[in-house]
């Protein structure tokens, strides 16, 4: 049983323009993701494809103009707000992606200090330090002090001793040196093999492909397919999306070809599929409207005609 | 990896040796910090006295005539020459300026002509009322308006957030003589709570005067002050907490379960009481302007209404005097907050390190 499911999740926010005129922005529409223990689930995407607003979303701290609708389960029962108010740094934890996370006038020790729930708050804050070879000093430096690396092992420490099951990573290697890298996307590894499931955000396919079991692709706040990692290989054959084997020929190693066009805004979605205006495969049925995530080869995937 | 490891542990250790090494790096920076204040107060003093000497000599205002007053008309113009020429009035301005300056300089503010008695212990009587008035209000209107900025902050939006700010911007345009007078009227006149004026009730002896007397007689002008400078407060404070509450912070805080009063005691009150008592410090210079409009409106014997008698009826050492130290004044309170921000801040202390915090903020 997947520990986390998110079902046709969307989100909307309304904003004033001019005078009483309302605008919305769809960011993200009919999502689906699924979390298992023991398992690293990537979501990779480009910028502005509601990647993080997924992660607050799931932790119920949108702002409070988000319409949000759609549903999610935590280990089979349905995830209300309220639950998630119960729920969050105690089961789901967030693993932020700066040290603009921090509270700038706390001392770090203190904040992940208060990160714990269950035994002595001390002792396992030295542990996970110690863990994660941060000096017994660094507790007591502010986050102005720390470097990029303590920043992201204090991050990863807050959610450690929070004991929770589900952990979502936003974001968190950009700006890191590759060893350093290695260093924290290990960290996520062992996470999961020691039962966590964890949700690994970010736009860095390489890194996620080294340490992920599933990877999500998003694209314009929405999964256009899910597919296990041993897919991203060769020329993309095995993929089924066409922004998916797009996505993967344009990186470096690979064909280098970008596709043209950029991701729709928000504001203003076309009709039927979103992918659909940039599509090599674009027919008029893919006008008529937004195709399901359906199950094919091992993965999912939201296109008609996909094979 | 391990020749990594063991260079990070040598960075690590050097940081540790850093934060003792800071603790004396940060005494000798105060120590230059108040020696830069030092010399910016002089200078600014001087530049102050130079510009009210200035002023005040060029103003209609004749020394002579404010010191013989009624009896001017009996004095002729060659007694008028021989008194200018007692007080060196016949001598050039430059010259004149350069005798009181150095009178300042050996503790010297002249003597008041209005009450006839040295300036400086007309100064120090009256601040002492003054100070009593100020404190007051100044600590009044810090904590009033410091909640109220918390609370519209917090129910931003909502009704509550409407009528504080509504209230604030309300305050923000009242002339203080203007609230003074209503309180006055409502408070004194009408329901006949408090005294309608003074520092102390007429006609009985300075001996017989109780404390409760005088906190009878402050109270009216203290709430006028407070009831003023609640605004600036409550709004700085009010945006500040919107900016907080709108951080990637407190986002993770509330991420990881906090919420309500915790959250705000842990990373919302620290954050936003810093400015907040900066912001107050810095306010001096309102709250004595204020209080020279609100001591007039009371007949409070202040410092406030002694600078509208020393310049309405031409008393020039007294009024120079309170220049000088009013200037002093603000200037304490502009130091106090930047000394708060130096000592509390920690992302002040080190100030190298800052730089590098800074640059990696977005």
């Amino acid at each position: 049983m997947p520990i986390l499911e998110v079902k046709n999740l969307s989100v909307a926010f309304t904003q004033y323009t001019t005078g009483f005129k309302q605008k919305s922005h769809q960011v993200i529409s009919d999502l689906n993701v699924t979390l298992e223990a023991g398992k690293i689930l990537a979501v990779v995407g480009a910028s502005g494809s509601g990647k993080s607003l997924l992660a607050h979303a799931i932790l119920g701290v949108l702002p409070t103009n988000a319409k949000v609708s759609g549903s999610m389960t935590y280990v089979g029962e349905e995830l209300t707000h309220a639950r998630k108010i119960a729920l969050r740094g105690k089961e789901i934890a967030l693993v932020p992606q700066s040290v603009n996370y921090l509270d700038p006038l706390m001392k770090v020790g203190k904040q992940v200090r208060t990160s714990v729930r269950t035994g002595d708050p001390k002792e396992a804050q030295k542990n996970v330090f110690e863990r994660y070879h941060l000096k017994p000093e660094v507790e007591g430096m502010y986050p102005f002090e720390l470097s990029g690396g303590m920043a992201r092992r204090t991050l990863l420490s807050t959610a450690i001793v929070s004991g929770a099951k589900v952990i979502i990573a936003d974001e968190p290697t950009p700006g890191l040196d590759p060893t350093v890298m290695k260093e924290a996307l290990g960290n996520f590894r062992e996470l999961a093999d020691s039962g966590c499931a964890v949700m690994l955000i970010t736009h860095d396919i390489d890194s996620a492909l080294s340490i992920a079991d599933e990877i999500a692709v998003f694209y314009a706040g929405t999964t256009v397919e899910i597919a296990p990692v041993t897919d991203f290989t060769g020329k993309g054959e095995a993929l089924r999306h066409p922004y998916s084997k797009a996505l993967w020929r344009a990186l470096p190693q690979n064909d280098f070809i970008p596709i043209k066009g950029s991701q729709p805004h928000s504001s203003a979605l076309p009709p039927g599929c979103l992918f659909e205006p940039r599509c090599p495969w674009a027919t008029s049925d893919c006008r008529k409207g937004r195709p399901e995530m359906r199950e094919l080869r091992d993965g999912t995937v939201r296109c008609i005609h996909a094979t | 990896m391990s020749t990594v490891m063991a260079g990070r542990q040598q960075i690590i250790s050097l940081i540790g040796n850093g934060v003792t090494k800071g603790v004396f790096k940060m005494i000798k920076k105060l120590g230059f910090f108040l020696l830069m204040k030092g010399i910016r107060m002089a200078t600014l003093l001087v530049a102050i006295c130079f510009i009210s000497f200035l002023l005040i000599k060029n103003s209609p205002i004749d020394p002579i005539q404010a010191y013989i007053g009624a009896d001017m008309l009996n004095v002729g113009p060659e007694q008028r020459a021989k008194i200018a020429a007692y007080w060196g009035l016949d001598q050039p301005v430059g010259v004149q300026f350069l005798n009181w300056g150095s009178a300042i300089l050996s503790g010297d503010l002249g003597t008041s002509m209005i009450y006839r008695r040295p300036v400086a212990d007309i100064i120090g009587e009256r601040f002492v009322n003054s100070l009593a008035l100020m404190l007051t209000a100044w600590a009044l209107s810090g904590i009033i308006g410091f909640i109220l900025g918390v609370v519209a902050a917090m129910k931003k939006g909502t009704w509550i957030d409407r009528i504080i700010k509504g209230y604030c911007y309300t305050l923000a345009s009242t002339p203080t003589f203007w609230m003074g007078l209503l309180v006055l009227i409502v408070f004194a006149v009408w329901l006949k709570w408090f005294p309608v004026g003074m520092g102390v009730p007429a006609g009985v002896l300075a001996e017989d005067v109780t404390l409760l007397d005088r906190i009878k007689h402050l109270i009216l002008p203290a709430i006028t002050l407070s009831i003023l400078g609640v605004a600036n407060v409550a709004l700085h404070t009010r945006q500040k907490m919107i900016d907080v509450l709108q951080s990637e912070y407190v986002l993770f805080a509330r991420a990881r379960g906090e919420r309500g009063f915790v959250l705000f005691w842990r990373h919302g009150l620290r954050n936003v009481a810093l400015p907040a008592i900066t912001l107050q410090f810095a306010a001096f210079s309102e709250l004595f302007g204020g209080a020279v409009l609100a001591e007039q409106v009371f007949s409070y014997p202040g410092l406030g209404q002694a600078t509208v008698e020393a310049g309405v009826r031409g008393d020039v050492p007294l009024l120079l005097g309170i220049v000088i130290f009013s200037t002093l004044f603000v200037f304490i309170g502009n130091l106090i907050a930047d000394l708060i921000y130096k000592v509390l801040d920690p992302r002040m202390r080190g100030g190298e390190h800052y730089a590098f915090y800074s640059r990696r903020k977005k």
